[in-house]
């Protein structure tokens, strides 16, 4: 495990040796922070984060990739993957290490926006539970998209690659609802279970879409089933197996 | 320390390496000396455990790369063509992290911190950010993650590519000293530079190894000989030798060894032979004509396609260091 954390923490310092860490959690808290300000500025609106929440998880399609799209992909450019893997340590320590940093940046950016909760406290009476619950899929939604960009990411030597694969992925796996709901049976049964995070509808200030469809929508609404933990979980690990198999295979090419 | 067994290559139908063995020794300076594309890279990927081989093994240290991978690479020092190096690190955090990559403890790296940043004279250099540093600074950065954590062999794959002269004979003056210290094996396609350093030459062509000599002895076969591969059938391989060393023309005869062809030769029945003739001396007609006078089979008689003399001449012979 030594190497896993060697690996995290090196990572963790390159975020914030460059201006990356910066601008994307100044851009991850202004874009939930216009969310979050519409969903409770008219004069009756509810006291709850699900503004917050619609914003995080639309702006995360875009985040989590950015984040990752370095992580893999700049090794392989720079052949320090070719140090690392004659290294003594197994691909899955360096997966699992550059996961770990990658997912720290979101629980600091979590942490971050707990003014707008602060907010909430200070100027209404806010239900705390969905609260919580909100931010327990929060999390597991963000370690989804890493895993998911972190995949991407060990494609191609190129970074814009991983960018974009990893975004039409999540967008993808966003969007599914559009084909759901011109199917029936089991079809659509199946498409609407991997809905990966809210529908596009975000942008229906009125219903904040987190509370319409996906995964997502439970934890938002203060519900946390064993369904929707089960496919976060599953959805993480089977893309972080993923990448360790793409480093592994990547030796016999 | 380095072993290599009947290795063989292929990306798709394209082989690398063919059928490679060799080994070296505890505390050996080997050369691995070929033109660009013979397949020296390759080799090296296959013994760090990088690339998995086709066929054969490599072993390290007794460790066999594929099954005791780890074990394997805990032996090894690697400095591979592309210095790899991350360019928004500085030279001290840099070597700290790959030795900690390499398993190191904090103590340790203390230790061997200072004494590899003076053995390669970064001193000045430490707190530089390895992006900045000039191309012959990043390689000796790379050399000190290569030794940092005291490996019994070191692999440097063309060390002293594409800097600048002064800092190719600095460079090569530090690799003669690490020899002292460690099994090392270093490939180049520049002959004076491993003649220089090694002790043991291995020369690649087209992915065969063809040659594995001292640099003196192997300079002393490029000027006298000529070779000529040939299959005798009918005969002992020994009586063959025998009568083919009494030929003025010819400098020495064997068995051809090598695995692959003594495989076609015993389903053949043939007597595989290597000869190294004088030049031009018409040696073929005259190997010819004796076989053909005692009765035998001449299965094959071919001048080697590729005479040691003009693989070196794919090589760079000289060197412009400069005035």
């Amino acid at each position: 495990m030594t190497f896993v954390r060697v690996i995290a923490l090196k990572e963790l310092r390159t975020y914030f040796a460059s201006p990356m860490a910066y601008v994307v959690a100044a851009a991850f808290l202004a874009i939930t922070g216009f969310f979050f300000v519409a969903s409770v500025s008219d004069a009756f609106s509810e006291a709850t984060i699900r503004g917050f929440l619609a914003g995080a998880v639309f702006f995360m399609i875009f985040m989590s990739p950015a984040l990752t799209m370095r992580l893999l992909a700049e090794e392989q450019k720079l052949g320090t993957l070719e140090l690392l893997l004659t290294s003594p340590l197994r691909e899955f320590e360096i997966v699992l290490g550059k996961f770990i940093a990658a997912f720290t940046m979101i629980l600091i950016m979590a942490f971050l926006s707990l003014f707008f909760v602060l907010v909430l406290y200070v100027y209404g009476v806010p239900d705390s539970w969905p609260i919580i619950t909100g931010y327990f899929g929060l999390l597991l939604y963000g370690a989804a998209t890493i895993a998911i960009g972190l995949f991407a990411s060990a494609l191609s030597p190129n970074q814009i690659v991983g960018l974009i694969v990893g975004s039409g992925l999540l967008t993808g796996l966003t969007i599914i609802d559009f084909v759901s709901a011109r199917v029936t049976g089991t079809a659509a049964e199946v498409l609407n279970g991997l809905q990966l995070g809210a529908s596009f509808s975000v942008f229906d200030l009125d219903s904040f879409g987190v509370a319409e469809a996906g995964h997502f929508a439970d934890f938002a609404r203060g519900v946390i089933s064993v369904s929707d933990i089960a496919y976060y979980v599953s959805v993480t690990t089977l893309f972080v197996f993923l990448t360790v198999m793409l480093l592994q295979i990547r030796r016999w090419r | 320390m380095i072993k290599l067994e009947h290795m063989s290559k292929y990306y798709g139908a394209y082989p690398a390496v063919i059928d490679a063995s060799f080994e070296v020794l505890r505390g050996e300076i080997v050369g691995f000396l070929g033109p660009n594309g013979a397949g020296k890279t390759t080799t090296m990927r296959v013994l760090t455990g990088f690339t998995p081989p086709t066929m054969g093994e490599a072993t390290i240290g007794g460790y066999n790369v594929m099954t005791h991978s780890l074990d394997a690479r805990r032996h090894i020092g690697y400095l591979p063509e592309t210095v790899p190096l991350y360019l928004d690190m500085n030279v001290t955090d840099y070597l700290t992290y790959m030795g900690q990559i390499r398993g190191m403890n904090h103590s340790w790296i203390k230790e061997r911190l200072p004494i590899v940043i003076d053995q390669v004279q970064l001193g000045d250099y430490q707190d530089t950010l390895v992006g900045k540093l000039s191309k012959g600074y990043r390689q000796r950065t790379g050399i000190a993650q290569a030794i940092l954590h005291e490996p019994d062999v070191l692999i440097l794959d063309e060390p002293t590519i594409g800097i600048d002269p002064i800092q190719v004979v600095e460079t090569r003056e530090l690799i003669v000293d690490l020899g002292s210290e460690h099994t090392l094996l270093l490939s180049s396609h520049i002959l004076p530079e491993v003649s220089m350093i090694c002790q043991r030459v291995l020369v690649i062509h087209d992915g065969r190894i063809v040659a594995d000599d001292s640099p003196a002895e192997l300079s002393q076969r490029l000027q006298h000989t000529e070779r000529i591969e040939l299959g005798v059938t009918g005969a002992e391989a020994r009586e063959v030798i025998n009568l083919l060393r009494d030929m003025t023309i010819v400098v020495d005869a064997r068995s051809d060894t090598r695995a692959d062809v003594q495989q076609r030769a015993d389903r053949e029945n043939v007597a595989p032979l290597i000869v190294d003739a004088r030049p031009n001396s018409d040696a073929t007609q005259h190997i010819a004509a004796l076989v053909i006078g005692k009765g035998w089979g001449l299965k094959y008689l071919t001048p080697l396609p590729l005479t040691l003399e003009e693989i070196f001449l794919e090589l760079t012979t000289e060197e412009d260091l400069g005035t």
